[in-house]
């Protein structure tokens, strides 16, 4: 009988925060600016230039290691990872070895096989690099050090999962908690959330690790699904045919759907961390933790629990809903506002949903405010607007954010309530269309939605539909 | 010289460093590295039971900052300490993994 093997998983995940500037300096960590117009002699690494690290990183840091479960490191400190590379100015970047500021924490996940937790082994603080741009036309390298110094956590899981399915479940798991922090937007695409996936198989049953490889370059959840699938199937081809798998650092290519080692363990880097003599070190007392422990905020499960009590929406809307900390803002917001809690939930999970998916856009980004999706609902709630000009109205509301009630002022797209104007276009419709009177007449019922549809363009859409079927029905 | 540093170190440190060192350097690196090992050494004459390893001088913690913007586009100067410049970028030589 063949071998029966099982794939042992851990993950490094980084996580760039959401401060406004970097880790040890006052410059910005905004997106988009021009090269280097985000530097200082710090994040350059300039001789005799001084870190200071930035509180909100520390507060970040502690906030997503007491929503993991972890124990915060009370007396903790920098070190310096030595290497060259020159992304990196400083030839060393400042992270943390001995003193992490998290460790031995665990969080909750759930697949269709059931529940299990996942051991988070630390989490660190430490600065990201530069951005390295081949010029392939005067055969050089140019350096872009804006990102330069941006703060990251690196949060360590132990070897816990055994498939892409519970590797995927703690991504989300941490990408919900982190969110719901605002510590960041975790955006695997572009590169706020990355994930190294370490990977070993081994046995059914055996009790020792196997070797184990590291991959990266992991950059959609269903890249991590089928790197994860072609790592264990690979590591299974070599055992079976004798060879041993050798610890390395693989890159995954997700268009070949194949892995290519970029250095293996030979050329390993000595890293020769030594503590940062330029940071002093951290001191956390009870009152700072009791600080962050009052502001952390209702996470996903006990919005979800109090969604069910409060509000008469369905489950399915509430775990997509909640699925997103900004939606989920922008629901109870709007709600807040008079909106009935169901009609809110039917625009974010329609309409919403519909132009995110269209747009390849992340609920993250929706733009649009609580307060006009209140007044949009007011319009229709009202009857000042029918459904298919509120439809079109909550596109462009999507887009730019308008204020529908303007917006349907300046566009004169309210419904026209006058009877007679509509009542004079029915008798119209029905003279120009005899056919379909005829249709209805001899009980064909879906002649009517013509009648309808020829009604509506006629009032170029401003027209309440019921209205118009009713008045219809009295002609017919 | 109580340290001697063999062949086999000076190559790796070398390689740790990036330099290339041609057997004239190798054997002064050799030699200065065993002095300044034999200097450092003095300090494992003292009795460290009991002590903490320590990282700072001056009994400092806790320094901040607040998250606050206070640094502007300085891009010409920064740039001065480069290398070379194009388009707003450090010219390095071809680099990549």
């Amino acid at each position: 009988m063949a071998k029966q093997y099982e794939t042992v998983i851990g993950l490094e995940v980084h996580v760039e925060l959401a401060t406004k500037t970097k880790i040890f300096c006052g410059c910005s960590t905004a997106f988009g600016g021009d090269p280097n117009t985000h530097t200082c002699p710090v994040c350059t690494g300039m001789p005799g230039s001084l870190p200071v690290l930035n509180k909100q990183v520390l507060e970040y840091a502690v906030a997503v290691g007491l929503a993991t479960n972890c124990t915060i490191t009370q007396y903790c400190k920098f070190d310096r990872k030595n290497y060259f590379y020159p992304d990196n100015p400083q030839n060393y970047q400042i992270s943390q070895l001995y003193l992490p500021i998290c460790r031995n924490g665990k969080v909750e996940i759930e697949t269709e096989k059931g529940k299990k937790f996942v051991g988070i082994h630390e989490i660190h603080m430490e600065e990201d690099a530069g951005k390295l741009i081949h010029d392939e036309w005067d055969d050089v390298s140019l350096v872009d050090y804006n990102r330069s110094g941006v703060p990251l956590i690196e949060i360590v899981s132990e070897p816990d999962m055994r498939s892409a399915e519970e590797v995927i479940a703690y991504l989300e798991k941490l990408r919900m908690i982190i969110q719901y922090l605002g510590a960041s937007d975790c955006k695997l695409q572009e590169g706020s959330m990355r994930a190294d996936v370490n990977l070993s198989i081994r046995e059914v049953g055996a009790e020792e690790f196997g070797t184990r490889t590291e991959m990266k370059n992991l950059n959609s959840f269903k890249a991590i699904a089928r790197a994860i699938e072609g790592e264990t199937e690979r590591q299974i081809d070599l055992l079976e045919s004798g060879e041993k798998v050798v610890q390395e650092t693989r890159r995954w290519d997700d268009n070949k759907g194949e892995s290519y080692a970029m250095r293996s363990k030979e050329d390993a880097q000595d890293y020769r961390y030594f503590p940062d003599p330029d940071l002093v070190p951290i001191v956390i007392d009870d009152a700072f933790l009791d600080g962050i422990r009052a502001k952390q905020p209702e996470f996903r499960e006990e919005k979800m629990a109090r969604y069910k009590e409060e509000f008469d929406i369905p489950e399915y809307d509430i775990e997509i809903i909640t699925g997103s900390k900004h939606m989920a803002d922008i629901f109870e917001a709007t709600v807040a506002l008079g909106s009935q809690p169901k009609k809110v939930s039917n625009w974010l999970m329609v309409e919403t949903l519909r132009l995110l998916k269209e747009k390849n856009m992340d609920p993250e980004d929706i733009r649009f405010s609580p307060e006009n999706l209140a007044k949009l609902i007011g319009l229709t709630d009202a009857k000042a607007i029918n459904s298919s000009v509120a439809k079109e109205v909550f596109e462009v509301m999507f887009d730019q954010d308008v204020d529908p009630e303007k917006y349907v002022e300046e566009k004169g797209l309210k419904t026209v309530n006058d009877e007679g104007a509509l009542r004079r276009t029915v008798e119209e419709v029905i003279a120009n269309n005899p056919q379909s009177v005829e249709d209805y007449r001899n009980g064909k019922e879906k002649a009517i939605g013509f009648l309808v549809g020829q009604t509506m363009k006629a009032m170029k859409g401003k027209a309440d539909p019921g209205m118009v079927n009713q008045l219809l029905k009295e002609f017919l | 010289m109580a340290n001697i540093i063999s062949d086999e170190t000076i190559d790796y440190v070398g390689i740790l460093a990036k330099l290339e060192l041609s057997e004239e350097e190798k054997e002064q690196a050799k030699k200065d590295m065993g002095s300044m090992l034999d200097y450092i050494d003095k300090l494992g004459e003292l009795d460290t039971e009991g002590v903490e390893p320590m990282s700072h001088v001056f009994p400092v913690k806790n320094v901040f900052r607040e998250d606050v913007v206070t640094n502007g586009d300085i891009r010409e100067e920064i740039l001065k300490n480069a290398p070379g410049e194009k388009d707003g970028m450090f010219v390095v030589p071809r680099t990549f993994e």
